[in-house]
């Protein structure tokens, strides 16, 4: 668990430089509240408190890193109750959760706040002048995210305010551009999840068939003609990258099986492309993960692993 | 070079261990005063004693018959007075009956002229194997004379001699194959000639170079008849377990709930060889086990040759007595082994090693809930999902594990080790196979 935590600090950093303290603030009200809710649900219902085990604080950083920096400090606090209260312990606890806690909470929030959820995004600093934000009403510097603008108002719109392709891609990628502070660098979650793969705590499937399926139904039907999306920009905007390699592969909420999780990845996929094509949000990795979860079991049960061998006679 | 023979699915790579005693030489060591026989040593019946208390016994004599069922007689491992019978601490089955032997140090001990068995035929050589008690030793306990009889209609073409020894820590069949080479491949050539086959493999991890060197000069210098090939195997374990094993040199896989002869194989590891060898060329019976006794919890780890029925209290004051460190102490291997919470447990045909394990070398973290990471699924070389038949039987579900295949499971431990929340899967597993055969 830690090693993860490890894994999704560096973005909080980056964040930190690209957005100025208000990340950390943020950040730091979510985490505490989701240990302080992990503590009060599990003294509550009468559980063991595990709050040691680290799992709470990824929630933590999860639901940090997946709601606009500019949000009033209530909503994390509230998310927190609603991911590790309802989502994990109503649910039977650590292990026993069927829908990502940290998406759960933002799903909550932004049917409970639409506004705050859909327009307190901070704009990249200029300088270093990390502090400077301190003080001023947020919702006087909120600004839109790309996919937000590519929604409502095209291609043209998010090449003006973000660059020209291709130089867009490598602003991106590094982060340099309004978000999440989950979705400010992409080159940093890859190579979080790069590292975690190296150290063999998560497989390749998911996240490759995450980002492939939104790619090439992007690359498909994402542009004006069929065939004439931007495969790239649909992986590197959003929560693409950090939903395929921190969220869907979420072990508990994912399926075990390989060929599950395949059939699972790609389906995440498929959904975050039909959500922000045809839906009426600008982003849905949050959605297609959650709509995937409940799913994960039943994908399990279809695809059991292959038995060494059958019983002389077949399987009864 | 080629690519090392192994089996494809699951397996892992614990530390091994084995240097603490690989380099030491099997050491006889002193017959101690008492001797505790358990009188159920196999898989089947136990024996009923055939002497009463106060008899006076000669080393080898027959002290046990099963009289019913399937089984092996039980020979009594040195001279001296039967004291009666006794109830013994057993790490699975908590109490069993046993004999109670007290040592006549003063006796000769016996000795075995060697004799020509090749003038033998297969009946008879089945007898003396019977006779002398032979169980596969290296650890199921199952009486060899059934498998060197396999039934008419599953012909066996080929001899697995069990080599591997995957297990960590332990280096008893290592140090014997070093030591007996030659007895080894002559017992293979034994039940070749009972099997009336010629190919035989002797499988044997690649950790332990001198002991395949060794063993292949002994089988090209052995007379015949058979063809004995020593094949180097990638170090993975659990490549010593019956099935992988057949798998990784001839292919086949041997179906759920069936004998390896199923596939036309038969396996014996090479202390039961070793054992067959001694009983058929030397008149022996086994009464005698070579094992490890090592973990860093005792003060001499050694490789030691002893009599059937002595405790671990024994060994431990023959080795200097135990470290203040010592955490856990396990009959066994590591990874399939059973904690034991006595010394007073006395050591059978099938002990392979008695391991004195510290703090450091063993993880008593408390477990936690399941977080369904599937890294047991990853690991199991049968294909099973453990963490399942593990929240089943959390949840009082024990009943619905069979289709999990918890009785596939040959507790080889591949789960319990990889398992990130530390959870005690193999545990899970034997209450599920309980308490589903109690319901089923």
């Amino acid at each position: 668990m830690w090693t993860v935590v490890a894994c999704l600090l560096p973005l909080l950093f980056v964040s930190v430089f690209i957005f100025g303290i208000q990340t950390l603030i943020i950040t730091a009200v979510s985490v505490a509240s989701c240990l302080l809710v992990e503590v009060a649900s599990q003294k509550a219902l009468g559980r063991k408190v595990t709050v040691a085990d680290g799992s709470a604080v990824i929630t933590g950083l999860l639901i940090a890193y997946v709601i606009p920096p500019g949000v009033p400090y209530l909503l994390p606090v509230l998310g927190a109750v609603m991911a590790i209260y309802i989502g994990k312990h109503l649910l039977g606890g650590l292990g026993y959760n069927i829908f990502n806690p940290a998406l759960l909470a933002r799903a909550f929030l932004l049917a409970t706040f639409p506004v705050a959820m859909t327009s307190s995004w901070l704009p990249p600093l200029r300088g270093m002048s990390i502090f400077s934000r301190l003080g001023r009403p947020l919702d006087a510097i909120s600004t839109a995210t790309p996919l937000a603008v590519l929604k409502t108002q095209g291609m043209a719109a998010v090449s003006q305010q973000f660059g020209e392709v291709p130089k867009i891609y490598s602003t991106f990628f590094l982060g340099l551009r309004p978000g999440a502070i989950g979705e400010t660098s992409g080159l940093l979650i890859v190579l979080a999840g790069l590292y975690l793969m190296c150290r063999k705590y998560i497989t390749w499937h998911i996240p490759v068939s995450v980002l492939t399926a939104i790619a090439l139904l992007t690359w498909i039907f994402g542009g004006p003609d069929y065939f004439g999306g931007d495969p790239l920009l649909a992986i590197l905007s959003g929560g693409a990258l950090l939903g395929a390699f921190f969220m869907a592969n979420d072990y508990v909420t994912c399926p075990t099986g390989k060929i599950a999780q395949l059939i699972y990845g790609t389906g995440i996929g498929a959904l975050t492309v039909l959500i922000r094509l045809k839906g009426g949000y600008p982003e849905g990795i949050c959605y297609a993960i959650l709509l995937m979860n409940p799913l994960s079991s039943v994908l399990d049960d279809w695809f059991k692993p292959r038995r060494f061998a059958p019983p002389l006679g077949g399987v009864k | 070079m080629t690519a090392l023979l192994t089996f494809p699915k699951g397996g892992v790579h614990p530390p091994a261990a084995k240097e603490l005693t690989a380099s030491l030489a099997i050491e006889v060591m002193p017959v101690p005063d008492e001797l505790e026989i358990i009188l159920g040593q196999h898989i089947g019946a136990p024996c009923t004693p055939t002497v009463a208390a106060k008899d006076e016994v000669k080393e080898g004599q027959v002290i046990g018959e099963v009289v019913k069922g399937l089984g092996v007689p039980l020979h009594a491992p040195v001279s001296g007075i039967v004291k009666g019978l006794g109830q013994s601490a057993h790490p699975m089955r908590v109490s069993v009956p046993s004999l109670l032997l007290a040592t006549n140090h003063e006796a000769a001990p016996a000795s075995y002229a060697r004799r020509d068995w090749r003038q033998f035929g297969k009946d008879e050589l089945l007898k003396m194997v019977h006779g002398a008690g032979i169980i596969g030793i290296g650890g199921a306990g199952f009486p060899s004379h059934v498998k060197l009889n396999p039934p008419p209609d599953n012909p066996v073409d080929t001899l697995i001699i069990n080599g591997a020894e995957c297990e960590p820590y332990i280096t008893a069949d290592h140090r014997q194959m070093l030591e007996a080479s030659a007895e080894i491949v002559e017992g293979a050539q034994i039940i070749l000639k009972i099997l009336g086959i010629e190919n035989c493999w002797i499988g044997i991890e690649n950790n332990k170079p001198d002991a395949i060197a060794a063993m292949g000069k002994a089988a090209r210098e052995s007379s015949g008849p058979g063809r004995i090939t020593v094949a180097p195997l990638k170090v993975k374990y659990p490549q010593g377990s019956e099935k992988q094993l057949i798998q990784a040199l001839t292919g086949r896989k041997v179906p759920a709930f069936a004998l390896p002869s199923a596939v036309g194989v038969v396996v014996h590891n090479v202390g039961t060889t070793k054992a067959i060898h001694d009983a058929v060329a030397l008149g022996k019976p086994l009464y005698e086990k070579v094992l490890t006794v090592s973990g860093r919890g005792i003060a001499r780890p050694a490789n030691l040759l002893v009599k059937v029925g002595t405790r671990v209290s024994d060994l431990v004051a023959y080795l200097g007595g135990v470290k203040p460190e010592l955490a856990k102490v396990v009959m066994g291997g590591p990874m399939m082994g059973f904690a034991v919470s006595t010394l007073e447990v006395p050591v059978t045909k099938t002990t392979s090693s008695v391991l004195f394990l510290t703090e450091d070398e063993i993880d008593a973290t408390p477990h936690s809930p399941c977080i369904r990471c599937g890294w047991c699924i990853e690991a199991c070389p049968m294909g099973l999902e453990p963490k399942e038949v593990a929240i089943h039987v959390e949840a009082g579900r024990a009943q619905d594990t069979a289709k999990f295949g918890v009785f596939e499971c040959f507790e080889c431990g591949c789960c319990a080790y990889v398992c990130p929340a530390k959870r005690p899967l193999v545990q899970f597993i034997r209450l599920a196979k309980m308490k589903a055969k109690k319901l089923g």
